[in-house]
């Protein structure tokens, strides 16, 4: 495997990274989600994963498109919340592009995550600025775009810069959507719990490409 | 954190449990996965109601299940909606050939789990129809914000469309009669104390002996305001008054009130809140013609109270007045 396509043993990789650093990072997540939400994404979040992790095993020789089918159907019935239906459609929407391959050229992984992040934010109806998971996924996205002479390594990191400081960018933001929007002004100061986790997400892919390279 | 539970995974699954064992004779309770269905489901020929939320407000919405009232409600984890599959497996099992009504609280969770359950009801055939409620006016209602939360109304508009269900009424009388309801009733709550969720075991936000959270959220999200405490007179004046100036309640009509308390506050100071609430309706020349005073929408051990106003005609009086046996709420059977 060159190191710009991504295998479905990366992909399965990348998910036993997630289910650890949810695991990992849940009371943080909470913290978060307490200030300005209601003390849940970190639970729903590492409950979700831990429910993937469950299924590794019998995904092992599965395509990347039946890989990010069941992860889609596992959070859509285990995390609950508004980020089980918004994850779950982001890894759903992502079938399409990945069904029948077992890796993935840089160019299709960003095909396949535009896919994604279009479902999430059809379903979720936010844009960029409204303090939510789009303020890191959309930068990241942005960033994930091949350039000349890239490596996908090389595009990860500039992923995960993106995403963070897209995610940094939520905390002085008043929030419009979700259970934050309630508080109003109130809500600005805080990081969104939202983008913390994608930046999460995307951290454990970075780290599964590092390590397969 | 002091609470009377064996663990925090366990707290849904053993509250159920005991709730089965206790209501055997109305409900039955599914536990893979989690949903509540009346002990008669599915019945033939009348559409079939459904709620669902995260848990940690009963006796909403289990309680509320049977005759006259829901057909099923899908418990969450504590402060979490319940997941799609839970609601598709919920509809498929009370479908008695009329359609089904999903519930859904104005919460982004829940309305986005609710909005793939239909989806997927749908794909199978089924015919489902959904309302938001949307009744709290706390909370700022503009494109700026999720809109306002869905509170004090939720069990009104269950109770209504429950007998509407019963009484034969179609899927889109069903639906549009719960518009009603969520159109004519508004809602306001506060709060003393916050509530501990089992998982994170630390109060959810810290409010100083000698303050209060006016406009506070179900799941103890933070409300509109925070200010030193007053006597209960007083704060029932800062509830009502945005409650009757958002929705023109005009004098003469007929009103429901509904004190609600949410967990942690003694049906003797609801009492207190009651007498204050209907003195301010009839001072503005609304007719109480039904109430309701109890802990139905709560939030764990919070301390503290709602009221909602519900704005009536015959029609409506007539669904809140029919038969209804369910753990929660149970009268004219």
């Amino acid at each position: 495997m060159t190191t710009n396509s991504l295998g479905a043993e990366t992909v399965l990789q990348w998910l036993q990274n997630c289910a650890e650093s949810f695991k990992c990072h849940q009371d943080e997540l909470t913290q978060l989600d307490a200030a300005i939400g209601d003390a849940d994404h970190g639970a729903n979040m590492a409950r979700g994963f831990t429910a993937v992790q469950g299924k590794l095993a019998g995904l092992r020789d599965k395509d990347i498109g039946t890989i990010f089918k069941t992860v889609a159907m596992t959070l859509i019935s285990t995390v609950g919340g508004a980020s089980g239906p918004l994850y779950g459609t982001f890894f759903l929407q992502a079938v399409a592009g990945a069904n029948g391959k077992r890796a993935l050229t840089q160019e299709e992984l960003f095909c396949v995550f535009s896919a994604g992040l279009q479902g999430l934010m059809n379903r979720g109806k936010a844009v960029v600025g409204e303090k939510t998971m789009v303020d890191a996924l959309v930068p990241a996205l942005e960033a994930l775009k091949p350039v000349g002479d890239d490596s996908l390594p090389a595009a990860l990191n500039r992923a995960v810069a993106a995403a963070k400081k897209g995610a940094d960018s939520t905390v002085p933001l008043v929030a419009k959507k979700g259970r934050a929007s309630y508080l109003g002004e109130r809500s600005a100061g805080h990081l969104d719990p939202g983008a913390a986790s994608s930046v999460l997400l995307l951290e454990a892919l970075q780290q599964a490409i590092q390590s397969s390279a | 954190m002091k609470k009377l539970i064996n663990s925090v995974e366990n707290v849904v699954t053993d509250a159920l449990h005991g709730f089965a064992a206790a209501h055997a004779d109305l409900v039955k309770v599914n536990f893979d996965p989690k949903f509540i269905i009346r002990a008669d489901a599915p019945v033939k020929n009348k559409v079939a109601v459904i709620s669902g939320g995260g848990s940690g407000h009963e006796p909403m919405h289990g309680g509320f299940v049977g005759k006259g009232m829901l057909d099923a409600a899908c418990p969450g984890a504590v402060f979490t909606s319940p997941t799609p599959d839970q609601m598709l497996a919920a509809t498929k099992a009370v479908d008695g050939g009329k359609g089904i009504l999903h519930i859904v609280k104005n919460y982004t969770g829940d309305v986005m789990n609710f909005e793939l359950a239909a989806d997927m009801a749908r794909t199978d055939g089924l015919q489902v129809e959904s309302v938001v409620i949307d009744d709290d006016v706390a909370v700022k209602d503009s494109t700026w914000t999720a809109g306002r939360r869905g509170v004090g109304a939720t069990i009104l508009a269950e109770k209504i469309c429950g007998a509407a269900a019963e009484a034969g009424h179609s899927l889109a009388e069903v639906r549009e009669l719960c518009q009603k309801v969520n159109a004519q009733a508004r809602s306001m709550g506060m709060a003393l104390t916050s509530c501990t969720v089992p998982h994170v075991g630390k109060p959810t936000f810290a409010l100083p002996e000698d303050e209060m959270e006016v406009g506070v959220g179900i799941h103890g999200e933070p409300g509109r305001t925070r200010m030193k405490l007053k006597p209960a007179d007083e704060i029932v004046e800062l509830l009502m008054e945005p409650i009757l100036s958002d929705l023109p309640y005009r004098s003469g009509d007929e009103v429901l009130l509904f004190v609600n308390g949410l967990g942690g506050t003694p049906l003797l100071e609801l009492y207190i809140v009651y007498r204050k609430a209907a003195e301010i309706a009839q001072k503005a020349g609304l007719k109480i013609t039904r109430n309701l005073v109890g802990s139905y929408i709560t939030s764990l051990e919070m301390a503290g109270t709602s009221i909602t106003l519900l704005k009536l005609d015959a029609r409506l009086t007539n669904l809140w007045d029919a038969p209804v046996r369910t753990p929660a709420l149970r009268w004219g059977v």
